[in-house]
């Protein structure tokens, strides 16, 4: 096995030197009743590369990926351009195969850039403070959520409906194995946490947070911001308002991958610092005077705190911070604002094309990235037809499963949006002519 | 020798800049006034790259040398697996494409469900969580919810003094009572302490997290007792299954009588850490508990097609966006394969060769606080070098100057001044000895009283000891804008 260092002659010589004769005796703490009897027969012999390779892209290439065909996917993970930069430096080894910072001496690297991620994030979210990273933007938002929890001792949590659902299921979840309720949309009061909001929504409107502010301040509230396109924040006014911001980046430096791994960041005010989930890197110096990192504030981790610490998360996203600290920093401030105006420019256009369908009406006004048309047909139907003029669709949503949500990035061409606009006019002439025609309500 | 580089934010220039984008008509339909000043730095790409890769060289890594780290399993990662993860069908695969689309990704999940059911003896598993403590919590979720299925959630769960952070930490975030088991004189968990916590908490236990092999480095004896007493009570016997490594291919969980664990595929499987993530903790459980399992999961429908399911009337719901960390599960299935049933069998009985060839080297210069033999990683004090003023910490930072990243300091808490090594399966017996070698001339400086020296190392690293006090006294996060 070419990872294995030992041949069988080094086994046993090492084996003798410990003064046993069989691996065996190493394990006679493990009650012989418990080994397995006999080998796993049921599973596959070691493979070499070319078998292990061919295997796992013969899968890969039963997928059909969205830079493909045109694809107007987003709903909280978007296809966007990675500069060759990113990959190739997050693949230096000393990056990609290092632990979590615990010895910070020789940790500077990453200490570093979990530093600039916590700096870009702030700024970013017009927040004083960001932690090293969450699991995704579900979880992220969720730890926000827990967080109001604590602070404000109260147990209810309000949601909007328009957030990204599966981070509303993942609230939910978390809900009912702890105190309190999640509740969809309702006037905060006084047994309110916090209130979490998407801007822009699930369903690409762009919402203004000040009356939220407001009515949360009124009972004492907690305002979340969810944000699941970190992208918008180069065109959108920075949502300071609120108390937390979390959500997720995967947007800037991390592919897609089916879903994961993604980036979740979070980020805060600065009275909060003590209540903050997750790592957070801090400045500080050496023996010598030097400026230096190190993690910080670990009182208030698992591995200190246990069973009274702020979450129980340890791994982090790691690898993902740094590719979105890469990416953002060749962007800058003029490429970063730049890449925001072509996602909404794009859009725009996007917007424009479906408006200009007859019975096709535009639901979103007010739009970054995202937005939301109702149709004459089911958009189940809709998206099997646009399937068939080998375009990947929006999502279906709504409970009348008549309106879809589309994206469009820097990587949506021009052509692609008139490809999806007559595909759209020839499938709904067919299917007005076949009588399949109903009206959205 | 590694170059200093100043954060980007402080090398900005107006006008630079490293991707060259085209010029956007500008548009406005958001409805509010276009962002203002964010604060971003303006550099060019060649600047970019000069940082990162300075950055890179004040880091250690697992590529460069020996990382043995206890519990946290610094294994050799192949590049086999990063090259596959990056393959376009996967890395450009949305999570919301049609099952049509993405028939390859649904087959690799389930593949990869099924080794994780042949090496463990479970039955049911779920590959949505984000790391081994997202793990916990959803395998914690899962016995709250049968509890509650039975008519009461119960208070209480047992958690030994030993066990990683994570355990009482997850315990905690599903509301549950932590009650803990002391860790007898041999490192095992004292079975008179669990015998009394059974008898005083009785049916308010939910479950009794262990984490087997321990933190210790030792596998518990009584593992099939501890899991008849659970399951005579009615409570479920959950398994920190961070070290499977020391047992893959030999001990199958299922057998022994636990009812659900969790899996670090970032270090069992060996998924590179960057940094500290992303992982991917997998959770395995048996039949009962098969109906709480999280959504989604895949199944091979009769067809011979793969499909997600969504929805299901007793799961705990969703734990996570989409479907878990996709990417390491490609890893993971690559480096299983690779491995292969058989292989993955040495991996368990190298790890725990190479952990008791440094345990018997080192026996001598240093405390061993439970005999021999170890699991994958043994655990040394600092007993004896204390009597001289040198304690865990200082022997740490003298390994950096010798060039090793040290082991694991200061736990299991139960252990006064506890060293965890942890060699992994693939080093080789010359490195353990340069390893074995280096400590014992930090042993040997130590007998010697050169206490002022060791508090003033390390000496050769890019920066020498940082002042962590002071970072937490008056924390600075971020720049000031
Ligand atoms: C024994 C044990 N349990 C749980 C964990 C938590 O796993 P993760 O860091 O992937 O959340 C770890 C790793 O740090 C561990 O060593």
């Amino acid at each position: 096995m070419r990872y294995l260092p030992h041949t069988d002659e080094s086994r046993k010589d090492m084996l003798n030197a410990i003064g046993a004769k069989h691996i065996d005796e190493l394990y006679t703490h493990v009650p012989s009743e418990t080994l397995m009897s006999e080998p796993l027969s049921s599973l596959p012999s070691h493979m070499g590369e070319m078998q292990v390779e061919s295997h796992i892209k013969a899968l890969a290439e039963k997928n059909t990926p969205t830079s493909k065909l045109p694809s107007f996917l987003g709903g909280g993970c978007y296809h966007h351009h990675i500069p060759a930069s990113v990959d190739h430096l997050i693949q230096r080894g000393e990056f990609l195969t290092t632990y979590t910072p615990y010895q910070p001496e020789v940790s500077q690297g990453t200490l570093t850039y979990v530093y600039e991620f916590q700096n870009y994030i702030a700024r970013l979210t017009g927040m004083d403070i960001a932690n090293a990273s969450m699991y995704d933007g579900a979880t992220a938002v969720t730890e926000a959520a827990l967080m109001a929890k604590r602070l404000t001792k109260r147990s209810n949590v309000i949601v909007y409906p328009c957030v990204h659902p599966d981070y509303i299921d993942v609230l939910k979840s978390y809900s009912t194995h702890s105190n309190g309720t999640v509740e969809l949309g309702t006037e905060p009061d006084e047994n309110t946490a916090c209130v979490i909001i998407q801007s822009p929504n699930y369903y690409g409107l762009v919402f203004d947070l000040k009356e939220l502010r407001e009515k949360c301040d009124a009972v004492g509230a907690k305002l979340v911001v969810a944000v699941t396109e970190i992208v918008s924040l180069g065109l959108l006014p920075a949502p300071e308002v609120a108390d937390i911001v979390a959500g997720e980046a995967q947007s800037i430096g991390v592919p897609m991958s089916y879903g994961g791994p993604h980036l979740g960041f979070f980020a805060c005010k600065k009275q909060y610092m003590r209540q903050m989930p997750g790592r957070l890197c801090g400045k500080t110096v050496d023996a010598d005077g030097k400026e230096g990192f190190v993690l910080t504030l670990n009182t208030r981790e698992q591995h200190i705190r246990r069973d009274k610490a702020t979450s129980n998360i340890c791994t982090n996203q790691g690898l993902c911070a740094l590719a979105f600290s890469i990416h953002l920093s060749l962007l800058g401030e003029t490429g970063f604002k730049t890449l925001a105006q072509l996602n909404h420019t794009q859009a725009c256009k996007l917007a424009d094309a479906l408006e200009s369908i007859d019975g096709v009406t535009l639901k979103t006004e007010s739009f970054f990235n995202e937005v939301t048309a109702s149709f004459p047909i089911s958009t189940e139907l809709l998206k099997d037809e646009l399937s068939k003029h080998s375009i990947i669709g929006g999502i279906p949503v709504g409970k009348t499963l008549h309106s879809m949500v589309f994206c469009a990035t820097e990587l949506t061409t021009d052509e692609d949006i008139a490809k999806l606009k007559a595909a759209i006019e020839t499938i709904l002439s067919e299917h007005s002519t076949n009588g399949g025609l109903s009206h959205a309500v | 020798m590694p170059f200093e580089t100043e954060l980007l934010i402080h090398q900005s220039v107006k006008g630079r800049y490293g991707v060259d984008l085209p010029t956007p008509e500008v548009r406005n339909r958001t409805g509010l006034n276009a962002r203002s000043e964010i604060g971003l730095p303006e550099v060019s790409e060649p600047q970019v790259v000069r940082h990162y890769t300075r950055l890179s060289h004040q880091n250690y890594s697992i590529d460069g040398n020996f990382y043995p780290l206890g519990s946290c399993t610094m294994k050799h990662n192949p590049r086999l697996n990063e090259k596959l993860a990056r393959l376009e069908g996967f890395a450009n695969l949305h999570p919301l494409q049609s099952e049509e689309h993405s028939q390859g990704a649904l087959e690799l999940i389930y593949q990869l469900t099924d080794w994780l059911k042949k090496l463990s003896g479970l039955p049911g598993v779920t590959l949505d969580p984000a790391a081994g403590a997202h793990g916990e919590l959803t395998g914690m979720m899962m016995i709250r919810k049968a509890h509650e299925a039975k008519g009461n959630p119960r208070k209480v769960v047992l958690v030994p003094d030993s066990a990683h952070g994570t355990n009482p930490a997850t315990a905690a975030t599903c509301k549950y009572t932590i009650v803990t088991i002391k860790t007898g004189d041999d490192g095992m968990v004292d079975m008179d302490a669990f015998n009394s916590a059974i008898e005083t908490h009785g049916e308010d236990i939910a479950a009794f997290m262990l984490t087997n092999p321990s933190t210790c480095g030792l596998f518990e004896p009584n593992v099939k007792v501890i899991a008849d007493t659970l399951h005579s009570i009615g409570a479920y016997f959950y398994c920190d299954g961070a070290n499977f490594n020391a047992i893959v291919g030999k001990v199958k969980p299922g057998d022994i009588g636990v009812d659900v664990m969790q899996i670090n595929l970032h270090k069992t499987f060996s998924t590179p850490h960057g940094g500290g993530g992303p992982g991917s903790g997998p959770v395995m459980v048996t039949e009962e508990l098969v109906p709480y399992l999280p959504i989604p999961y895949v199944e091979k429908k009769e067809d011979g097609t793969f499909t997600l399911i969504k929805e299901n009337e007793t799961t705990i719901g969703r734990i996570k966006g989409f479907h878990g960390q996709f990417g390491m599960m490609i890893r993971a299935l690559a480096y299983m394969m690779s491995h292969g049933a058989d292989g993955l069998q040495k991996v368990a009985e190298d790890a725990v060769l190479n952990a008791n060839y440094i345990l018997h080297n080192l026996k001598d210069d240093f405390h061993v606080p439970y005999p021999g033999p170890c699991m994958h990683e043994c655990l040394l004090t600092h007993k004896k070098q204390k009597e001289n003023g040198v304690t865990t910490m200082d022997i740490a930072k003298a390994l950096l100057d010798a060039g090793f990243h040290p082991m694991t300091v200061y736990f299991p808490l139960v252990v006064d001044g506890a060293m965890l090594i942890e060699p992994t399966e693939t080093e080789s017996r010359e490195t353990l000895d340069g390893f074995i070698e280096a400590m014992k001339t930090i042993a040997k400086r130590a007998r010697e009283g050169d206490a002022d020296a060791f508090h003033a190392q390390p000496q050769t690293t890019f920066r020498k000891r940082l002042d962590e006090t002071r970072a937490a006294r008056k924390p600075v996060l971020v720049e000031e804008k």
